[in-house]
């Protein structure tokens, strides 16, 4: 029993890393390929049949670039920062069920790494981990700029786990567990019970804030696009950088599921339709993830900073408080 | 097209005031104004264009190497040399004005008396490394010999990058097929030369 369940964690955790390596990949070549159209434009043509090989190209590149180490940077550190993000975006991963438990050889395979019975506090206690790849990356970096967008996804980051927090206490409440399987199990009725109906405030800023955890673009101040340079990263090269950009785009798949797992039902019953349901809303977070690059532009660190403690955070508050009255009465 | 509208200096012509509100000063003007444009739906007007142009997929990327824009006639891209229609000879009289007006000195030219004792161009080169495709040697030429053409694709390996009056001269079996294409920039004849050339009075 010991060693079959080691194995079968071995080779989830191995299953998981290359898919989602794979995926964090090919989330690049979608997110090229869809950002061009709705620019009227064809997105990479060149490697491959319509592009695809575009990533193969790219990782090859990021491999064999020289890792340059410039000098003054505290090179520990520095060398140590982009292994943080890739890691805790994958660690992350460990507690959530990606797909509903089935049946393969006669043998039950439950897809989720570790059934915690604290899963929702695990993934974002160690999305608050994950600042640290940006925070220590940009402060090791030996670059005013590296340093300030540092300074500024610090922040970020540090005011929207709150509203994170906060926006996800009253479906906790509601569900009075932690367990993403739980979640999903109270919301396992169809779609009109869906934690969405009685919590849309809660979603929409659980929704909000996965944007500034994720870094993504009406919240996209780690890396300034106004600053012509890549914020933390702009010291970074070769496979080291690819780190970062793995770790970004491992966390934008790992919110989607999270997303769906919370408030759309997840895969529901646990039929094959459920658990292809999911990946429908999971694709569809993700396609938003992109859509929203295309549609909207970034906002300043201060407004951002207005948006998250004086609309958001109160919104939440408030969420959680009528929450309570309902459950009480 | 009317020029009219170019050419008119009134610049009060249909310029208005955007209607823009004072800013709030106070506390509540600035919540109404939060809420007012958190619930005018303005970020959903912006997915729904990008969507739009998606689903329309009416794509405008040009995929360069294997399609081109078109060019314009009076685009001033590598030099030709024409022809003349009624004789398939070359235009060139080797006057040296091209020579002489070149701003950039990238045209090098020699001439020599043939055997019928008439002025020839025995070498002609234009460094294209220098050239800054100004256009002056083909308004200058009194023959419309040296003029223009479309092709852009010049890349070179050195800074020196000559052309030789052999690789411009319009080749003689397209001048036979009577495609030899006129340059219709400055210097060219206009078009409807004809009807305004007026008769010199023999008065004086
Ligand atoms: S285009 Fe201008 S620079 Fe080029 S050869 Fe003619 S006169 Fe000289
Ligand atoms: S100006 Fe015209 S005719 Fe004179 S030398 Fe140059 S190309 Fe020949």
């Amino acid at each position: 029993m010991e060693t079959a369940y080691l194995i079968e964690t071995v080779i989830k955790v191995v299953v998981i890393l290359l898919i989602f390596s794979a995926l964090a990949g090919i989330g690049t070549y979608f997110e090229r390929k869809i950002l061009a159209f709705m620019q009227r434009r064809l997105g990479p043509m060149n490697v491959g049949p319509y592009g695809l090989l575009q990533v193969a190209a790219d990782g090859v590149k990021l491999f064999t670039k020289e890792d340059i180490i410039p000098t003054n940077v505290v090179a520990p550190i520095f060398k140590i920062a982009p292994v943080i993000t890739a890691a805790t975006a994958f660690m992350a991963a460990a507690a959530i069920p990606f797909l509903p438990q089935f049946t393969l050889f006669g043998y039950t395979v439950h897809p989720i790494v570790a059934d915690i019975n604290i899963g929702i506090l695990y993934i974002l206690g160690i999305m608050g981990v994950g600042l640290y790849g940006p925070l220590l990356g940009g402060m090791a970096s030996a670059n005013k700029f590296s340093l300030l967008s540092a300074a500024r996804g610090a922040a970020v980051f540090i005011s929207y786990e709150v509203i994170t927090g906060l926006s996800i206490l009253a479906p906790i409440m509601m569900v009075g567990s932690l367990s993403l399987i739980d979640f999903n199990e109270y919301q396992s009725g169809g779609i009109g019970d869906w934690i969405v109906w009685s919590q849309p405030v809660a979603f929409v800023l659980f929704w909000i804030a996965a944007f500034a955890e994720t870094g993504r673009t009406p919240f996209h101040l780690i890396a300034n696009d106004h600053e012509i340079i890549d914020g933390f990263g702009t010291e970074y090269s070769g496979m080291r950088w690819g780190l970062f950009f793995i770790g970004e785009y491992a966390n934008m798949f790992f919110i989607s599921f999270v997303i769906p797992l919370l408030f759309l039902g997840g895969y529901g019953d646990g039929s094959i339709l459920g658990a292809l349901g999911l990946l429908a809303k999971m694709s569809f977070f993700f396609f938003f993830f992109l859509w929203s690059r295309a549609a909207w532009p970034d906002v300043r660190p201060d407004q951002l900073m207005w948006l998250c403690w004086k609309v958001l955070m109160p919104l939440a508050v408030i969420n959680v408080v009528i929450t309570g009255f309902v459950m009480m009465f | 097209m009317h020029k009219e509208q170019f050419n008119s200096r009134n610049v009060n012509n249909g310029y208005y005031l955007v209607d823009i509100e004072d800013y709030p000063q106070d506390g509540w003007g600035k919540f109404k104004r939060v809420v007012r444009r958190t619930l005018r739906g303005e970020l959903f007007v912006g997915l729904w264009v990008v969507l739009r142009e998606m689903i329309k997929f009416d794509i405008h990327t040009i995929e360069y190497p294997l399609e081109k824009m078109p060019i314009g006639p009076r685009y001033r891209a590598v030099h030709e040399m024409k022809r003349l229609w009624e004789s398939d000879t070359e235009r060139c009289i080797g006057c040296g004005l091209c020579e002489k007006i070149c701003i950039s000195d990238c045209i090098r030219m020699d001439t020599r008396i043939d055997e019928n004792s008439r002025k020839e161009v025995s070498q002609y080169t234009i460094n294209l490394g220098r050239c800054i495709f100004c256009g002056y040697c083909a308004e200058v030429c009194p023959e419309l010999a040296i003029t223009h053409g479309g092709e852009y694709e010049n890349a070179s390996e050195q800074r020196e990058h000559f052309i030789m009056y052999e690789d411009m001269l319009t080749p003689i079996d397209t001048m036979k097929a009577g495609k030899q294409l006129e340059f219709e920039g400055f210097g060219a004849i206009t078009p409807h030369e004809d009807e305004r050339v007026k008769k010199t009075p023999l008065a004086y």
